[in-house]
């Protein structure tokens, strides 16, 4: 179940925690894999690394700064000419927080924010979409945060833009649906990663406490989920929200 | 039939996968050749690009039959 095999799937934010095991999981699934973030030598690093078990072949690298719009809505193209086959599977995991109350938000730490975590998606979407709809097939997966969904103090930036993700994943699941290309959202919690490791030990502490399976999640517990969502199997899925936070917010 | 002509029907043709001789002038995409609304967004937007042209919301509106779309490309080219 679940394999890709032959696939083209293009993972932004690879070179982060959660994007390198997503493009791990899919490349093991069977997928030709593109690699996309700002820092080329880190995602070639990345490439080597999920190709030492076999099929180097199927990994590609492209670097993009998803903050420059025209950056943002070349990379499907530029993606699909380094694999050599058009777009199947987008996975929208690229996202970078400004965290600080609201009352001291500075307007570029929100624009920032809502230009990377929210509007380049977007574009990618919009790019991605024309494809898939002539094709009739494909499979966009968007990350957002549980936080989209509970709010968070200090993150009003990034949680509007992760609302807005999900509002946006629905709006075009229904766009997309008569075509048979599906529009899907993973909520993960609180997973160690960079991003996370910068909140101070007393917070992770009492983030642990509500979370009902005891532990902060690992990008392996989040990978799956897009695995799923990505395959044939989830052909009767789309417009959701799948939370995957240890139990944390159950909705 | 004008060369304009001749290239709407064939993205018609192409687009939407129906039998030439049914894209008649009068043919309405919806009614007659089986298009649904996302059909005529991707149509316009074939329109646009084969003819360098744009095509704005609220003409696209309008568009709805062969014809209409002709018509529409002509006078922009005209213009």
């Amino acid at each position: 179940m679940f394999r890709l095999d032959g696939k083209v799937a293009l993972v932004t934010g690879a070179s982060g925690g959660i994007g390198r095991e997503i493009a791990r999981a899919l490349h093991a699934q069977g997928a030709v894999v593109v690699l996309s973030g700002t820092r080329q030598g880190v995602l070639e690093d990345v490439a080597a690394s999920i190709g030492e078990q076999g099929g180097a072949e199927r990994l590609h690298v492209c670097a993009a700064d998803l903050s420059d719009a025209a950056a943002a809505d070349a990379l499907i193209a530029s993606a699909e000419e380094k694999a050599g086959a058009p777009l199947a599977i987008l996975v929208n995991n690229a996202g970078l927080t400004r965290d600080t109350l609201a009352i001291r938000m500075k307007d570029d730490d929100w624009q920032r924010v809502l230009d990377v975590d929210l509007a380049a998606p977007f574009r990618l979407c919009r790019a991605a979409l024309k494809g898939m709809l002539r094709r009739r097939a494909g499979r966009i997966v968007n990350i957002a945060s549980v936080v989209g969904v509970t709010g968070n103090a200090g993150q009003a930036n990034y949680a509007a833009a992760k609302a807005g993700m999900i509002g946006m994943g629905k709006s075009l699941a229904q766009e997309a649906g008569s075509r048979g290309v599906t529009v899907n959202t993973v909520a993960p919690g609180f997973v160690q990663t960079a991003m996370t490791d910068v909140l101070p030990d007393a917070q992770k502490e009492k983030l642990v406490g509500s979370i009902p399976l005891g532990r902060m999640g690992q990008p392996q517990d989040i990978a799956p989920a897009v695995v799923y969502l990505a395959s044939d199997e989830a052909g009767w899925v789309t417009g959701a929200t799948l939370h995957v936070n240890g139990g944390m917010a159950m909705v | 039939m004008s060369e304009i002509a001749d290239k709407v029907k064939k993205i018609v043709v192409e687009h939407l996968g129906v039998d030439e001789s049914k894209v008649t002038p009068d043919a309405s995409f919806i009614d007659d050749l089986g298009a649904d609304s996302l059909d005529t967004v991707e149509l316009v937007m074939a329109f646009e690009e084969a003819f360098s042209v744009e095509i704005p919301e609220d003409a696209a509106e309008k568009i709805t039959t062969v014809k209409d779309a002709i018509d529409y490309i002509e006078k922009q080219k005209a213009a």
